[in-house]
């Protein structure tokens, strides 16, 4: 793992904009939780892949997403 | 000092600039032009900034964003313009920015006339904006308390962070007097660190300034605290004169322009024998509504005259209000630019008294 | 281990009120980053319109003022004239800015005012539910245009970048949008180049970005943005409109 995504999930609106923007395609919605507003929220499953492009965290409208790298 | 002639439009501007003012923002409009005018050429001298706007909304803006960063500001207009500021006005006082306005008055309704008029009492103290507020009204009645009452005006409105509106007839933008550039009694005036918006350089939190408050809680809560400092403005900034009035049977009420007229009058009808008093607000809100009354309740005291530059008056509702019903009161208007004469008040006076022998 | 990115210090804490997928938390982060990389967020001073983004002043971390429905340019006219060394920006909508403000934009670029405006076009009215905006293309539906816009009853849109460069005060008017990673990356550089130009005392600048509103368009996020790129940036054509500087070189 050279890279790290967090993800402030409570914050999430589940807008799914991030999900189009990673060149990896491992940013996607986590159908299995529901956040304190609602949504499923964005997510990382397979982190290993993550380039820490910061390309999902830039396109994030509530800057829910911190990216960082090894 | 030595007097000096200055035309009141002029000499309103050149007090704003003794008084401080760092910008104006305005638009021609007749009768008060020669504001902004005297402004463009003078205040470049001093370094400070002027810019003609492309309407009365948009000065009354740029008068907010400035005055907004602590800036001393100032906007002046005429009655239809002073129309278009009624929204800024109604922002600076939900942001608390202070800000002198100067309203030289005109007849209307609509375009109405160029000549000099009284009929934006209501919207001066009823406020013409939206929301529950209220501004210090000063009205001069002459150039020396014109020039006077605009530099104190500043001070005014930065002690309450409030705008304050210096509201008189165009007669007395018109016409030129001696003056005497006198000391103004300067106040204790609150810092504008904390809310002015002068970029942040170093200040742990950023100031913001906004008149929305989207909760009704907080909305109330905002509103609240506004009421109280219009309470202490109420407390503290109420002005009239009463001349003649000791053993008058009639009293003249009058501001700006009528109430110099009336001076005039009353010395005829003293001659005469008919004893006549001006009582005169000089704060057209807040109006002295205590001092009117206890002048109406006194015995010598027969009858009210209520004198304007409005056909349907627009003070007497604040006469009204002061007398109670304690004495009668009839009314003299004028409108559309002319101006009640002596001999109108003289007349008029006359048959007040007879109506209530 | 180093942080490639976080939030930025350009803005507060407050969690934005914006619908999921609105484009104005994108565009409020790329001018946050923009101050804060040009080492200008201490002396910032901003202006926010009445519209969606009405909280904008508790959204930047900069001192912010909170205009009239459409008077930002002439609330910045002040704050910039009396602080002719300071980074002053409005941030407007389309109603905010192409409606009500439309006299009050025009005359701030004839002036050439130094500052900055952040013009967000989405072709709607969002914050009072979906009404028909001058943007609004032909064809489209609001809630004041229930079977679409039509030209005889409203006209044609406003391209209110093109209508700007043809004052000789705008410096630089250019149009972009944040669908995808190379338009945001182009619209930052734009945010960014306006805000060097008017540190350089160029004259007004002007970036408009063309923005989605998934809630009154009716559509998800992802299909909004699909509906930008194929509708919008047809009528309002995306690109550099009028940079000054370029021109001389």
């Amino acid at each position: 793992m050279s890279a790290r995504v967090t993800f402030n999930t409570d914050r999430c609106k589940g807008c799914e904009l991030c999900t189009t923007v990673c060149p990896k395609h491992i940013v996607v919605m986590d159908e299995s939780v529901v956040n304190r507003k609602g949504y499923h929220p964005a997510t990382v499953k397979e982190m290993e892949l993550c380039i820490g492009c910061a390309s999902c965290a830039k396109m994030c409208p509530d800057s829910v997403i911190t990216v960082e790298k090894f | 000092m030595a007097k000096e002639l200055w035309k009141g439009n002029e000499a309103i501007a050149e007090a704003a600039i003794r008084a401080g003012c760092d910008c104006y923002f305005g638009y021609p409009i007749t009768p008060q032009s020669e504001v902004p005018e005297y402004m463009s050429a003078h205040m470049p001298k001093h370094g400070r900034i002027f810019v003609q706007a492309e309407s009365e909304l948009a000065a009354i803006n740029m008068v907010y964003g400035a005055a907004g960063c602590g800036m001393r500001a100032m906007t002046s207009s005429s009655s239809p313009g002073i129309s278009l500021k009624q929204e800024g006005i109604s922002y600076l006082i939900g942001s608390e920015i202070p800000a002198v306005i100067v309203n030289c008055m005109r007849g209307g309704p609509g375009l109405g006339t160029i000549q000099p008029g009284q009929s934006d009492y209501y919207q001066a103290t009823r406020g013409g904006g939206n929301g529950d507020y209220r501004t210090v009204v000063l009205s001069p009645a002459n150039i020396q308390e014109a020039v006077d009452y605009v530099q104190e005006a500043f001070d005014i409105a930065d002690q309450y962070r409030n705008p304050v509106m210096v509201v008189m007839d165009g007669m007395i933008g018109q016409m030129m007097e001696p003056i005497e550039w006198r000391e103004i009694p300067k106040r204790n005036l609150p810092s504008k660190d904390s809310w002015a918006t002068t970029g942040r350089k170093g200040r742990a939190e950023h100031n913001t300034l906004n008149s929305l408050y989207i909760e009704p809680e907080l909305c109330d809560v905002h509103n609240q605290n506004l009421s109280r400092k219009f309470a202490e403005m109420e407390k503290n900034e109420v002005r009239w004169e009463e001349i003649r009035c000791d053993d008058a049977e009639i009293v003249i009420t009058a501001y700006g322009t009528p109430a110099r007229i009336a001076l005039t009058a009353i010395e005829v009808l003293r001659s005469e024998g008919i004893k006549v008093g001006l009582f005169r607000p000089i704060t057209l809100w807040p109006f002295p509504e205590k001092a009117l009354h206890e002048l109406a309740g006194k015995d010598h005291v027969k009858a009210i005259l209520d004198v304007e530059m409005s056909s349907t008056g627009q003070m007497i509702d604040d006469i009204r209000l002061g007398v109670e019903g304690q004495k009668p009161i009839s009314f003299l208007g004028r409108a559309g630019g002319v101006i009640p004469t002596v001999e109108e008040m003289v007349e008029a006076v006359k048959n007040t008294l007879k109506e209530v022998q | 281990m180093a942080i490639v990115y976080e939030k930025s210090k350009g803005l507060t804490d407050v969690e934005m009120h914006y619908c999921p997928g609105c484009h104005h938390g994108i565009i409020h982060k790329l001018v946050a980053e923009s101050l804060v990389e040009l080492g200008l967020l201490d002396e910032a001073i901003g202006v926010c319109p009445v519209g969606c983004s009405v909280f904008a002043f508790k959204y930047f971390s900069c001192d912010m003022q909170e205009a009239a429905h459409g008077r930002a340019p002439a609330v910045a006219t002040g704050i910039k004239r009396t602080h002719p060394n300071q980074a002053v920006f409005t941030y407007q909508g389309d109603g905010d800015l192409a409606s009500i403000g439309a006299g009050e934009i025009v005359h701030a670029a004839m002036r050439g005012e130094k500052f900055t405006t952040i013009f967000i076009n989405n072709a709607i009215y969002g914050m009072t539910g979906g009404q028909m905006a001058p943007t609004t293309l032909i064809g489209q539906k609001a809630s004041t245009c229930p079977t679409g816009r039509t030209v005889e009853q409203a006209g044609m849109p406003i391209r209110v970048s093109e209508m700007l460069a043809t004052l000789d005060g705008c410096v630089y008017a250019e149009r972009v949008c944040v669908t995808d990673m190379a338009n945001l990356n182009k619209a930052k550089r734009a945010i960014k180049k306006a805000f060097e130009k008017q540190m350089r005392n160029e004259g007004f600048t002007f970036v408009e970005v063309l923005s989605t509103c998934p809630t009154n368009w009716g559509m998800t996020p992802l299909k909004a943005n699909e509906w930008l790129k194929n509708e919008m940036a047809a009528y309002y054509p995306l690109g550099v409109i009028k940079d000054i500087s370029a021109e001389v070189k």
